[in-house]
């Protein structure tokens, strides 16, 4: 269950937008920008407020694959495996990652829910190839050394916010 | 309007609204799994692609007849393509087909013998999920699905519940209710449409055949029966009967030879729930309130209206629905030792619906503390179990129902066509009751395929005003018109299957449009044949108005509300 | 920002514009486009900007600040006595007064040379700085900008010449940019800079002298085919949307640019999206709509953020909204983002996504035109499409015939990556050949190697080889080829790269967008993957051939969208440009290319290996033995290819046999 303050929020962000069936993208998308993740509790929750049945949002919402039921870590790694990045490499990068952060394709995020890594078609940064995003911050030309010392670097920042 | 060649044919078309129509008018059974004349056009299975002159393909389901048009339907490349697409999906389908309750009538099945699919050389890597049995109405079994989507598309667009819908993706993709619950726990209304929808056994009928056996065979049970007037015009064509043939007289036998002790016919029930609402109208007219006085035959329409609009459950009628009255009433007969034999009382209703499976474990459903209808067999899983014994169903001579509840009058036998508890109603308020009234009654609108019709009939110095609906989604669109003042109705009879119960969820599939129009003219034919044409005119009721009903009216023939 | 009321209004505006960027006696473009974001160009504008604040001989004119802004502008107090800083590029009248040279510092869009970014362009001189680091601007600010010299180390090379003129660049004198014109010159965050480069002047042009026929007739004059791959006539798509008896229309724009090795889209997006915008003004004048979207995927947060920018701008500049200068025209413009699903860049499943549905393409008929977005007719462009409107409505539709060839005129951006010595963002007039393309734009082939397929038009596309070079880039010619243009992306593959692995690779793409409606794609694509990865991983049989073939051939023939009827292509072509290849790798058990990791030959040379047993020790299959001091060897039934041994071994002694 989550706490009143969860649907406080969102009915905020609800405010933002019609009351409508095409409202709910952009509102879980809103929602999910809040938590980096999507409550299920909260879809239902915008699926009545805006006039629509849950299978209907559930059904909508696992459908595109930026919506995530489970929370996401603090850093949301995004590793490009699209043409461009493929050709130049980007495998070794990912499976570096998964090595150093002891995820896999079923595991994606780290249990102290600082990680969270995935793979994306295509960022579009295809002259800088290989690249990976973090938390949609590009970082150009990796490799797996390189992508080793990120996690460092990004470890310890967040235990200097800590 | 115009021509078009389909192998080499020239057939016109008129008003269809697309090429597959006018190939399957042209008496060629294109095969699909996706596309029913009933739902919108999806173009999920590509079955149908047909291939023009010039060489270009495309899936004659959503492509709109042309004038000049010319058109394969089966040329070789098709024919390969077809039966590629079945392997393909067999290749992801549970392939337990002698073991599948659907075997036999499995769309998907019969295309792939017909399109002669032999080997499927492709391992099924589909995830596998549990089978979904907590309603007791219908069973889903996602490793069965083909992701035609023909429920998805009956749930939301037609019944307007969406209890199941897509959900994720690519071959990942899966029909399912929010968040992998269980249907128990969505709003589920039970109609089974979904399931007569389903060309697989991914969604079939929650069976109690079983226990059934179990019980004809136990000496000290006395299984009494009760079967609803849709049933006798749906059984006949699985034994190579006409279509729509009234074959009750061989259902009693069958049964009777099945061990069911005593068959009876729910247009009983029927007569008595008219007599009931009939009364109920009057009063609420009289008083004005609670109007339109909704009808409570449906099961499925009653959750329906639970759910989706809670604060009109006060003008659902109190009356339970025939089969319930007659359930209480067999029960209360029942009662005395005389009667039962020092036996076991199980009561059995044979429907078309599903809902009704539901309907009996409801708590409203129960007299003190006793369900009165312990099991429903819908119409399908009858003719699975007369196949079962291999009784020759075609050849049966007839019987006539048992008494002391075997006769129904005409307007009960029509409950099972939408349209039929109206003017059930409308006869009972009639005065006269020769061949002209019932005449007047029947041409006042209250027939006929629509999902909304409205209608007004004079009574006394007034006039009511009623609707009649089916199909869910109408009904949804019958009661916004009502919310905001667009219409008003006294009475408003919802059946939550569209055509009503002889379209009802626990029928047999694949009912074409031939099949439907014969179920209906079935029922109306037997009412012809029928010398009793009014509920209150059927000797049976007056006698237990009478006799065991008295002061028990509210307790038997009404929902318990409290 | 003030309302533009009229056309005399706008060309003030226009007039204003340009002078305050002509009183500037230079002015920074430092890129900002995602490529060299990324490369670290939002450090260098902040360095320049500190550098110019600082400095007393300069008077400094700054861009508004959206992305990084907010640090500085605490840091950068108005109103210090000598210099004239200006916020939000108004007042800037002031500055041609001020006596003593100026200086304006800009984020521009992407320049698309995004392989030498991150870049800075100095104008007037039209320098172009390639691969700076934060380190360079106080060299750049010292010597450049103060004393007018050049950073030789900074300039681009080839082949020895240095280029300090950006024009002058091959990767830049053999393009045509009509598109990108702007993208790398104005700052995309200021609706000024567009309007000063004759920005809104169509809009105005539509409005006061054309009507919507008028204009739907220029544009089918011009005969601008769509840029988003199918190369259907624009002009006619707008006549059939402003024919219907539906009054209530659409304009939407598809910024869904989700084919791998694609990003021109984007770039016009960040870099002008005021050209866009004003496309899609016109179309909404031209077919009588009021609303409009643009469909921008998600993984396009800088473009998503400038359109934002874009938009309240051009509202405030009364350029949308109602009474749009002066006139009765009203139009009204939303953005939505993408979710993450390829398949939302097919039209129907596009539009049901704007609705809030899943997206899933639906069949048709009905077509977009007749019942489209919220079932209302819709013109649905895209972005190239649309910002390609304005240039054909100032210069006209015979002008603009004159570029590229009869039946695909004007230009076409391509993006130009993987083996290509300048990768980037080019835009060359349709029917510029493959050849000029690679090899004059691209410089040839990254290390010299020898050029072997090169994938157009994405996952739908197909492959092109060195006979092919020749052919010449427009709609149909393509076609011919069992190709298709796409939106734009061009792959080059040199001898490392695998033909079978790129259409595995492209075929688990497609499998994995696959929105999974229609059987054909979602089971079929699924099966040509896993024969694809069999094929790959050494276990294919001769059989899989014509499986993949009869495959495609049903999966093309019956598919319900243009997204699956084209995901058998870069199997088809490359089976049919590289049939060895396969050959090979079913039969041989070979990988010419050295990527198939299970065809994959560890060796080691006994002539260089010393015996110090690392590799050994490394191995995790125990597939190296040997004696100490002596060669050792691999067994390769034990060895999994891993390549730990090629990483440890000291003495280079390990390779890989193709």
């Amino acid at each position: 269950m989550l706490d009143a303050s969860f649907y406080e929020k969102t009915d905020e962000i609800i405010e933002q937008h019609t009351r409508e069936e095409c409202s709910l993208i952009p509102i879980i998308q809103d929602i999910q920008a809040e938590y980096r993740y999507l409550p299920p509790e909260l879809l239902n929750y915008v699926a009545r407020e805006i006039g629509i049945t849950e299978a209907k949002a559930y059904s909508v919402a696992s459908f595109y694959e930026n919506f995530s039921f489970e929370p996401k870590g603090k850093y949301v790694i995004k590793v490009c495996d699209g043409t461009a990045c493929h050709v130049r490499k980007s495998i070794p990068i990912l499976d570096r990652l998964y090595n150093d952060l002891k995820l896999s394709k079923e595991k994606a995020t780290t249990d102290d829910m600082l990680f969270t890594l995935e793979t994306v078609s295509c960022l579009g940064a295809c002259g800088l190839a290989p690249v990976l995003t973090v938390n949609d911050k590009v970082y150009p030309g990796m490799t797996p050394e390189a992508a080793t010392e990120l996690i460092k670097k990004l470890r310890g920042e967040a235990d200097a916010e800590n | 309007m115009g021509y078009m060649t389909i192998d080499g044919i020239e057939v016109e078309f008129t008003d269809e609204s697309n090429v597959l129509s006018v190939i399957r008018k042209a008496d060629i059974d294109i095969p699909t799994l996706c596309y029913h004349s009933e739902l919108s056009v999806y173009g999920a299975c590509r079955l149908c692609t047909v291939e023009n002159d010039r060489g270009k393909t495309f899936a004659s389901c959503s492509e709109r007849p042309r004038d000049g048009m010319v058109i394969y339907t089966n040329t070789p490349r098709l024919m390969k393509y077809r039966k590629m697409i079945l392997e393909l999906l067999l290749s992801a389908h549970c392939r337990d087909c002698t073991t599948c309750i659907k075997s036999g009538e499995c769309h998907l099945q019969e295309l792939a013998h017909r399109m002669g699919v032999t080997s499927i050389g492709y391992e099924n890597k589909k995830t596998q999920y549990p089978i979904d049995m907590s309603s007791p109405a219908i069973v889903r079994d996602p490793n069965k699905c083909i992701l035609c989507g023909d429920c998805v598309r009956m749930c939301d667009n037609v019944q307007h519940v969406n209890a199941i819908d897509f959900a994720y993706r690519g071959t990942e993709a899966l029909v399912t209710p929010a968040f992998d619950k269980t249907i128990a726990e969505t709003d589920c209304v039970n109609c089974g449409q979904c399931r007569a929808v389903c060309p697989t056994g991914a969604i079939s009928i929650n069976t109690n055949i079983e226990v059934i056996w179990e019980a004809l065979a136990d000496k000290n049970v006395k299984v009494i029966a009760q079967i609803a007037p849709a049933v006798r015009v749906a059984v006949g064509d699985a034994f190579g009967l006409a279509r729509g043939e009234n074959v009750m007289g061989k259902i009693v036998n069958v049964m009777h030879r099945m061990g069911f002790d005593e068959v009876y016919d729910t247009a009983y029930g029927a007569d008595l729930t008219v007599m009931e609402e009939s009364k109920e109208l009057l009063e609420r007219l009289t008083s004005g309130e609670k109007l339109p006085l909704f009808t409570s035959c449906c099961p499925a329409w009653v959750s329906y209206c639970e759910s989706h609009y809670p604060e009109l459950v006060d003008h659902i009628s109190t009356c339970r629905s025939p089969m319930q009255m007659f359930g209480a009433v067999m029960q209360e007969y029942y009662k005395e030792p005389k009667k039962n034999g020092g036996k076991q009382i199980l009561s059995v209703a044979v429907m078309p619906c599903t809902a009704k499976k539901a309907e009996i474990l409801r708590g409203e459903s129960k007299t003190d503390g006793k369900q009165d209808v312990d099991y429903v067999l819908t119409t399908t899983e009858l003719i699975t179990m007369i196949k079962k014994t291999g009784i020759r169903f075609e050849n049966l001579d007839i019987e006539s129902s048992d008494m002391p509840f075997g006769i129904g009058s005409g307007a009960g036998i029509i409950f099972g066509n939408t349209g039929g508890v109206t003017e059930a109603v409308l006869r009972r308020l009639t005065d006269g009751h020769n061949r002209s009234d019932m005449d007047r009654i029947r041409h006042s609108g209250v027939r006929g395929e629509e999902g909304i019709k409205e209608l007004t009939f004079p009574y006394k110095d007034r006039e009511i005003r009623a609707a009649v609906v089916s199909g869910l989604g109408n009904a949804d669109e019958l009661i916004k018109r009502i919310k905001s003042g667009e219409a008003e109705y006294d009475f408003v009879e919802v059946m939550a299957c569209h055509r009503g119960c002889v379209m009802g969820g626990g029928q047999p599939v694949q009912a074409g449009p031939r099949t439907r129009a014969a179920r209906a003219k079935g029922l109306y034919d037997t009412d012809i044949n029928t010398q009793i044409k009014k509920s209150n005119e059927n000797p049976l009721t007056v006698t237990l108005y009478n006799t065991l009903l008295k002061g028990k009216e509210h307790k038997l023939l009404h929902r318990n509300m409290e | 920002m003030q309302k533009i009321n009229s056309r005399d209004e706008l060309n003030r505006v226009q007039d204003r514009a340009k002078k305050q960027i002509e009183a500037t006696s230079s002015r920074i473009l430092i890129c900002a486009g995602t490529g060299c974001l990324a490369g670290g160009s939002g450090l260098i504008y902040e360095r320049l900007c500190e550098l110019a604040k600082d400095c007393p001989q300069v008077s400094i004119e700054f861009g508004p600040e959206i992305a990084h802004g907010d640090a500085y502008k605490k840091t950068a107090a108005p109103g210090s006595a000598q210099k004239n800083v200006c916020e939000n590029g108004e007042g800037g009248e002031t500055a041609q007064e001020v006596d003593q040279p100026s200086v304006g510092i800009k984020k521009s869009g992407c320049h698309g040379f995004c392989e030498m970014g991150p870049l800075v362009r100095i104008e007037p001189h039209g320098i172009l700085y390639t691969k700076v680091k934060p380190e360079d601007c106080e060299e750049i600010f010292e010597k450049t900008i103060l004393n007018g010299e050049l950073i030789h180390r900074l300039l681009y090379t080839q082949n020895g010449k240095e280029y300090a003129g950006q024009e002058e660049i091959p990767f830049y004198k053999k393009q045509t940019r009509l598109v990108l014109k702007n993208c790398g010159h104005i700052d995309a965050e200021h609706i000024e800079e567009y309007i000063a480069t004759g920005g809104y002047q169509a809009l105005a042009k539509v409005l006061h002298q054309m009507t919507p026929a008028e204009v739907v007739d220029e544009v089918s004059e011009a005969n601008l085919r769509g840029r988003g791959g199918g190369g259907f006539q624009t002009g006619y798509k707008w006549s059939q949307v402003a024919s219907q008896k539906e009054t209530v229309r659409y304009v939407v724009c598809n910024g869904d640019e989700g084919d791998p090795g694609a990003f021109m889209d984007r770039s016009i997006m960040e870099g002008d999206p005021h050209k866009m915008i004003e496309g899609m003004l016109i179309a909404a004048y031209a077919v009588g709509a009021r609303e409009g979207y643009i469909y921008v995927r998600a993984e396009y947060p800088l473009a998503i953020q400038r359109l934002k920018l874009a938009i309240a701008q051009a509202e405030e500049c009364g350029l949308l909204g109602e009474n749009i200068m002066g006139t009765q025209f009203g139009f009204h413009l939303h953005i939505n983002r993408g979710a993450g699903a390829f398949v939302c860049g097919e039209g129907s499943a596009l539009t049901a996504s704007i609705e809030g549905k899943r997206g899933m393409p639906r069949v048709k008929p009905p077509r977009t035109v007749e019942q489209g977005l919220f079932g209302k007719p819709t013109v649905l462009n895209n972005v190239e499409t649309f910002a390609n409107v304005p240039m054909i409505i100032d210069d006209g539709a015979k002008w603009y015939r004159g570029i590229g060839p009869e039946n695909s005129p004007g230009t076409k951006a391509f993006a130009l990556t993987g083996s290509v010595k300048n990768t980037g963002l080019i835009e060359v007039p349709m029917g510029t050949s493959l050849r000029e393309v690679i090899f004059d734009i691209g410089g040839g082939i990254k290390n010299d190697q020898e050029f072997k397929a090169v994938q157009i038009g994405g996952p739908s596309g197909g492959c092109l080889v060195e006979k092919d070079l020749d052919v010449s880039l427009d709609f149909d010619s393509l076609k011919k080829m069992g190709a298709m243009i796409g939106s734009g992306g061009l792959v080059v593959m040199d001898q490392h790269t695998c033909m079978v692995e790129v259409a595995r690779f492209f075929m688990s793409f497609t499998q994995r967008e696959s929105c999974g409606k229609c059987v054909p794609c979602r089971e079929g694509t699924k099966r040509m993957l896993e024969i694809l990865e069999r094929i790959v991983e050494g276990n294919g049989e001769i059989e899989d051939l014509d499986r993949l073939e009869s495959l495609a051939d049903m999966i093309s023939s019956t598919a319900l969208c243009g997204l699956g009827k084209s995901a058998p292509l870069p199997v088809i072509s490359t089976m049919k440009a590289f049939p060895e290849e396969y050959m090979e790798h079913i039969v041989d058990k070979k990988c010419r290319a050295g990527v198939c990791q299970s065809m994959k030959n560890y060796v080691i040379d006994p002539e260089k290996c010393k015996g110090c047993s690392k590799c050994a020790r490394s191995c995790p299959a125990s597939a190296i033995s040997g004696q100490i001091k002596s060669p050792f060897t691999i067994d390769s039934e034990k060895c999994i290819k891993c390549g730990a041994c090629l990483g440890n071994c000291p003495f280079g002694a390990i390779s890989i046999e193709v």
